[in-house]
């Protein structure tokens, strides 16, 4: 790995997400002013709004890498494909967690069909497909570029998906939406606690991804080496 | 390529066992559900094409899991592979079998709840068939992309409901919103949002399957 | 004061799951770099 590389990775990266992070607890716990309605529940809404748009990105992620390996061939690449993945459900899960969280305390369910939350759903459940595709193939390479073609399909259903959960259930549910932006960013401090969350969420998907793609290599090297010696 | 669906029909045609369980397994399904639920709720629109599309799929699957398992106990897909036959037309002749074989399930799926489950107050209109074909069609081609890449995996048959049913969540919406408008008379003005997103659909996923197939059969 | 109940559980669930996969990459990683001096030796 590159001089540069290994710096970003190893300095840089983890200590700009710390950083942000700090500054992100920060605003959202101290100075982010309270919501009139919801009180203090709705700072929740900092990190699950991020963490969200994380979970829809880092499936273009997949696609885009995805892309990327069945270009070239590049092993990087399908690393990165698989880490994205990984990461992207791990927010994915963070925001069906944090959202119920959420919702019981303003809306008094912990849950209901509407579009975003069916959306996001659906959306778990195809990153669950392609993880678990990648598991149950086994030690095999043609699986890499299965994987791939999965990760694709899957970002062209997405947009698919929204259109569809739109037209089904209506763009303006008749119960608020967990992540209406409108009825309580009145401050505009309210407004840069979602940004800086949303720069601290991003460098953490980022490092988490890039710790992931190197266990990755590690893994691969390792095998490489068992591979070498069962020869030798 | 229709060497290939010819092949599959013949083999089906001859032994009729797909069809067969494939019928049986429906017929099972809409009876759970008739024993399960209150049959008096069973008849609303709504309810009917969940239920029918629900079976329909599930019976499916059934379908789709044996299309390419058959070929690779044999080792007939690297032989297709190795042919000098585009790629491509593996995926389409495969997809065209599935397809025939999901719409024949469907066509008599779709009587066979009218009459178990009742059919008071529904006037179905031609859209009915047309529904049927599209959503249809958009399983056979998501199904048979997915039958392709779990078939190479250890736990196949479970790992095809697993890629399958996530991406047929807006196709399943739209089967079903699209179903229950028709069997209520529904104009196709009135749909045609959901027709066209059913035939995007399609075409996007068909072509996908057939585009992806060139990666997909390397062995 | 019932909303901080709910606070804290939706940070704590986030910070948890984060430590956790940060951990069993690190538990993984290492595990795997003892594995690869065994291998060198």
């Amino acid at each position: 790995m590159s001089e540069s590389r290994r710096t970003w990775q190893d300095v840089i990266l983890p200590w700009s997400t710390f950083v942000s992070m700090l500054a992100a607890i920060v605003m959202v716990f101290l100075l982010a002013p309270s919501e009139r309605d919801q009180g203090i529940v709705q700072r929740i809404f900092y990190f699950h709004v991020n963490l969200a748009w994380m979970a829809f990105g880092g499936f273009a992620l997949v696609a885009g890498t995805s892309i990327w390996f069945l270009r070239t061939g590049s092993r990087r690449a399908d690393r990165l494909a698989h880490a994205n993945a990984e990461v992207g459900m791990l927010f994915t899960t963070l925001v069906l967690v944090t959202g119920p969280i959420w919702a019981r305390p303003i809306w008094g369910v912990w849950w209901t069909w509407d579009p975003r939350l069916t959306m996001t759903v659906v959306l778990w459940a195809i990153y669950a497909a392609y993880l678990m595709l990648r598991r149950l193939g086994g030690e095999d390479d043609t699986i890499l570029r299965y994987a791939a073609v999965l990760g694709i399909v899957g970002s062209l259903d997405i947009p698919l998906l929204i259109l569809a959960v739109r037209l089904w259930r209506g763009v303006h549910p008749a119960v608020m939406l967990s992540d209406d932006p409108d009825a309580g960013l009145k401050d505009p401090l309210m407004g840069w606690t979602l940004l800086v969350s949303g720069i601290a969420l991003a460098l953490l998907f980022t490092w988490l991804v890039s710790l992931r793609a190197r266990l990755l290599a590690v893994d691969e090297t390792v095998a490489a080496m068992h591979l070498e010696g069962a020869r030798s | 390529m229709w060497t290939i669906v010819r092949k599959d029909l013949a083999i089906e045609l001859r032994t009729g066992e797909m069809a067969s369980s494939m019928f049986l397994l429906a017929l099972l399904i809409i009876i759970v559900f008739a024993f399960t639920l209150e049959p008096e709720r069973l008849i609303a629109p709504e309810f009917l094409a969940g239920l029918s599309w629900t079976t329909l799929l599930v019976a499916g699957t059934l379908a789709l899991n044996r299309s390419f398992v058959l070929e690779r106990e044999a080792g007939g897909l690297t032989a297709l592979a190795l042919a000098p036959i585009d790629r491509g037309s593996i995926y389409l002749g495969k997809a065209i079998g599935n397809f025939l074989l999901l719409l024949i399930a469907g066509l008599v799926l779709l009587p066979l709840i009218a009459i178990l489950l009742g059919t008071r107050g529904l006037s179905p209109t031609w859209l009915l068939p047309v529904v049927v074909v599209l959503g249809v069609l958009g399983i056979a081609a998501i199904g048979t992309l997915c039958a392709a890449m779990a078939s190479r995996t250890r736990a196949r048959e479970v790992l095809l409901p697993i890629l399958m049913f996530p991406l047929l969540a807006p196709l399943l919406i739209a089967a079903t919103r699209t179903t229950a408008g028709a069997l209520v008379g529904e104009s196709a003005s009135d749909l045609q949002s959901w027709l066209l997103m059913l035939g995007g659909f399609d075409i996007v996923f068909a072509t996908a399957g057939w585009l992806s197939f060139d990666f997909l059969l390397d062995e | 004061m019932k909303g901080l109940y709910y606070l804290a559980a939706a940070y704590t669930a986030v910070w948890i799951a984060i430590f956790a996969y940060v951990m069993s990459i690190g538990r993984r990683a290492r595990k795997l770099e003892r594995e690869l001096e065994e291998m060198r030796k």
